[in-house]
């Protein structure tokens, strides 16, 4: 086993599916409101809601080619880096995997293409109908590949075969409806709508201060308004769900909720630690401040429950697990995910949320009753509203995996034997290299795009320029959205 | 017949259906600078392939996860094994994806330029390299007694390798020009058809003797089939250039390359990765396979959702099948500016 290699894929993967899932949440939660866009022009032929949809359409689109061009280096990464791991689990991982492919990306990819092209060649109810189907694209890709993550935090639905080496599936039902999926695709598709909203939100409310007109005005306004009500519903939303995921946390990993509050000695009732500065190993305390009882209500539902503490978890796992080569490899070893980061990770996921959705409420309570506010600070919280829910959704995936440490698949395969025992450190690091690189390139062009087709607003259309509501196919016009 | 048989075909129809549509995305990418002399011309041809690029390089990511989930073992080594050319060609369709999107939202020569290089290169790398990766898959490479890869990077560039890498980039080449000849109009459809018809001939020619090669190497009676069907539909097509019927000649190029690749494919079978040491571990369709449950559930899977993709994939083409000229390029958006 090289260890070289393994740090090095461990990186790449961090790196690349973090930022993978800074693009997906916008896509899958702006899909949506652009749909919403459409579908009221369509009802109401009011102009406003057309220039929204094109207006927030390139700025989508723009997020949108980052986020397939990055889906597919995790589609061949497993197999890369990960040959270990796809030989053992191939069996059951790879079929949610093709199945995404052949229901999600084909829907999303083929639709996206006509909805582009198709302003003067569809008629308009079935243009509307395109960008919803790129949505439900984005849903059925979101299930499936969190049904696949859901099987390495809760391996269920297979059996173990000694003579392969290998675990079978035995039962299809089971991984797609693992109890933690169940909670895990709420919590991440609520999370993806709060970013998209909060994405329109930073957006309008910035146009919304510099619209010259009453038109312009009661366009952004309305846009920051509705969406700004689906931050606050989204943020409820994933507050709920996110408490339903502690409880089956509690249940199929302790040793997350416990690495997720520091938690080293079991205790009952526990409290939540709000912040906590002293050394994370657990031998000093120099300052923290608790909320009594509250972990013991998010780990177990009632506020005076058992939270099973990081060392009595060893001890157990030591037992349970033996010694296993591979949980050795990491620094704490026996079978404890890196401190620190969880703590942090988990405390930042909530922070983030939580201080997207009070801004969220702010803005709502400053606009209302036909309001625009003047203040600079409003402004200001105002623009970096995306950025909260964007950072906390990396959190959150932060805290998820590290948290399964050292197990890649939970109480079967730790990462360590994952690794691909043919690929060189040299190969690896080229990989992690070239592709860390690239990515630093594409995230400056493509800010810099963003923020300039933000900027712009959304065009004026003259009443001839309306796209007909019955074209036929047959058209001359000029492609509206060419390329 | 056994369901991981079923799974080796339909895993070749999805590199066939890849083959067959990025193939002519790949063409039109690389003749841009060649066929598209000023800007708008330029924009014609991204146009063609525009609506549809997406949607066919699914094909290739629904042919990798169908292997994870169909062939793990093959998944495994062939990935790992081939490291350094995969990493190539992802670099390479990342950065042509996003020119395509991004390459007209600035109205600046520079700006275009590096894109349009971006489209070039990306287009041009993967061409090259699917065609070394499959030629490889087809001879044989270093696995060891685990399964392992035990090559380097240089074991790949070998003479037959090399020769199927130049053959799909050619045929690639030959496919994107009479796609543009059988999409546009006025002078891009003059200068695409004269392409064709050049690339055309040396690519049969090359093509002749690849095919020629694998079937001596490792042919089988369905390959010989396939082949000869191949390289009839291949001059069939330049013939119909000839002719001016471009849409026949769409369908002979479509047509060699789809019975090409199943005949490689033919002709590898039932092996999936066949092993050149003597002690090593081959791969074949029964020990790199999944469980039969798995294969099951898959199957399933596929035998509803395959048609619904082929028919709202067609009817895109359908709605988009007009030719496309200059006059429906509209004028260049300006350069986003701070107001
Ligand atoms: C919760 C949602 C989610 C998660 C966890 C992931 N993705 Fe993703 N992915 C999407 C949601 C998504 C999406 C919303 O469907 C995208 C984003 C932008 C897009 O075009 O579709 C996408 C794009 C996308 C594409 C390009 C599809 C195309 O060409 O249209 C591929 C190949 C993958 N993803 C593969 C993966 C893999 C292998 C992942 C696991 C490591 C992964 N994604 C994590
Ligand atoms: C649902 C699909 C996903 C799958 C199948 C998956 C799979 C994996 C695997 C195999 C590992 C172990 C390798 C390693 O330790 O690096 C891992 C770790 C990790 N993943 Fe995921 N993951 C998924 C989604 C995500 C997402 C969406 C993110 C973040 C945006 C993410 C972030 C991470 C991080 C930060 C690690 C830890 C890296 C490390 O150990 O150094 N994962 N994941
Ligand atoms: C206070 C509210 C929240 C609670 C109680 C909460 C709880 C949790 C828990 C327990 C997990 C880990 C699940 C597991 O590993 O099994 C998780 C993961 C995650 N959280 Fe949160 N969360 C909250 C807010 C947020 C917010 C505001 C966002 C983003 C906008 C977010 C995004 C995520 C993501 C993307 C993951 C990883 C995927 C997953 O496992 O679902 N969470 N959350």
């Amino acid at each position: 086993m090289d260890l070289d290699t393994l740090d090095i894929a461990r990186w790449q993967f961090a790196i690349t599916t973090v930022y993978h899932f800074l693009f997906v949440p916008i896509t899958i939660g702006l899909s949506a409101i652009i749909a919403g866009y459409e579908t009221a022009w369509v009802r109401t032929r009011n102009p406003r809601w057309l220039r929204l949809t094109k207006f927030f359409g390139k700025l989508f689109l723009i997020n949108f080619a980052i986020g397939v061009v990055t889906g597919i280096v995790q589609e061949f990464q497993f197999g890369m880096n990960w040959s270990d791991y796809s030989r053992f689990v191939g069996d059951v991982f790879g079929a949610p995997l093709a199945i995404e492919g052949l229901l999600a990306f084909f829907l999303e990819s083929t639709f996206l293409g006509l909805w582009i092209f198709g302003w003067d060649r569809l008629p308009a109810k079935l243009h509307a109908a395109c960008i919803w189907l790129v949505h439900i694209g984005t849903l059925f890709s979101a299930y499936f590949i969190l049904a696949a993550n859901s099987f390495m935090q809760n391996p269920v639905g297979f059996i173990y075969n000694p003579d392969t080496g290998r675990a079978e599936m035995n039962d299809f039902a089971a991984v797609m409806f693992n109890k933690v999926q169940l909670v895990t695709f709420p919590h991440t598709v609520f999370a993806a709508y709060m970013t998209g909203a909060a994405f329109v939100v930073g957006v309008a409310f910035w146009q919304l201060r510099r619209a010259r007109d009453d038109e312009d005005r009661g366009m952004y306004r309305s846009a920051v308004r509705s969406s700004a009500w689906i931050v606050l519903v989204a943020g409820l939303a994933v507050t709920v769900s996110g408490d339903f995921q502690g409880k089956v946390m509690t249940e199929v990993q302790p040793m997350k909720m416990a690495a997720a509050e520091a938690l080293y000695d079991t205790e009952q009732p526990a409290p939540f630690s709000l912040f906590e500065v002293g050394s994370l190993d657990g031998k000093t305390e120099k300052f923290s401040i608790e909320v009594p009882k509250l972990l013991s209500f998010l780990a177990t539902g009632t506020f005076d429950g058992e939270v099973v503490g990081i060392n009595d978890l060893r001890e157990q796992y030591l037992e349970e697990y033996g010694s296993d080569p591979g949980a050795e490899y990491y620094s704490e070893g026996d079978y404890t995910p890196y401190i620190p980061l969880t703590y942090w990770s988990f405390r930042l996921m909530m922070g983030l949320g939580l201080l997207g959705a009070a801004v969220a409420g702010w803005i709502l309570w400053a606009t209302r009753a036909g309001r625009t506010p003047g203040g600079k600070w409003l402004l200001r919280a105002a623009v970096a509203l995306p950025l909260m829910p964007l950072f906390a959704n990396s959190f959150g995936w932060i805290f998820t995996e590290m948290g399964r440490q050292p197990w890649a698949v939970f109480g079967l395969m730790t990462t360590a034997r994952s690794v691909s025992p043919s690929v060189s450190p040299g190969e690896a690091l080229t990989s992690l290299v070239v592709l860390t690189l690239l990515y630093g390139v594409l995230a400056v062009v493509e800010i810099k795009l963003l923020l300039a087709y933000a900027a712009r607003g959304a065009e004026k259309i003259d009443d001839d320029d309306l796209p007909p509501e019955r074209p036929d196919s047959d058209s001359d016009r000029p492609l509206a959205f060419a390329y | 017949m056994e369901l991981t048989t079923v799974w080796f075909i339909l895993i070749a129809v999805l590199w066939v259906g890849y083959f067959v549509l990025e193939g002519f995305d790949f063409g039109v990418g690389m003749l841009l600078p060649v066929i598209g002399r000023e800007e708008n011309e330029r924009r014609v041809l991204i146009n063609t392939i525009g609506p549809v690029w997406d949607g066919n390089e699914v094909w290739v990511l629904v042919a990798g996860g169908a292997t994870f989930a169909a062939f793990p073992e093959w998944y495994a080594t062939l990935f790992s094994g081939f490291y350094l050319p995969l990493l190539l060609i992802l670099v390479a369709l990342i950065v042509r994806g996003l020119a395509f999107e991004y390459r007209a939202k600035r109205d600046e020569a520079q700006w275009r330029a590096r894109w349009d290089l971006a489209i070039v290169i990306g287009s041009a790398v993967p061409a090259l390299l699917w065609g070394v990766a499959f030629a490889n898959i087809l001879r044989g490479v270093p696995i060891d007694a685990d399964m392992e890869y035990a090559g380097g990077f240089f074991n790949l560039l070998n003479p037959y390798a090399l020769l199927g890498g130049l053959t799909t980039l050619l045929l690639f080449l030959t496919h994107g020009a009479v796609f543009i000849s059988l999409k546009t109009d006025g002078r891009v459809r003059e200068h695409a058809r004269e392409l064709a018809l050049k690339i055309g001939v040396a690519a049969a020619a090359v093509t002749v003797v690849f095919l020629g090669w694998t079937q001596i190497d490792t042919g089988t009676v369905g390959s010989a089939v396939a082949f000869a069907v191949a390289a009839v539909a291949l001059v069939g097509g330049l013939l119909a250039v000839l002719a001016g019927r471009e849409g026949w000649a769409f369908i002979g190029t479509f047509v060699a390359i789809g019975l090409g690749v199943a005949g490689l494919f033919l002709a590898l079978f039932p092996d999936v990765m066949p092993t050149t040491l003597a002690d090593g571990t081959g791969l074949t369709t029964a020990n790199a396979a999944a469980t039969d449950y798995t294969l099951k559930i898959m199957t399933v899977v596929a035998v509803i959702f395959t048609p619904v993709v082929l028919a709202y994939q067609a009817w895109t083409y359908w709605v988009f099948r007009r030719r496309i000229s200059v006059d429906h390029i509209p004028a260049p958006l300006p350069t986003p500016t701070r107001r």
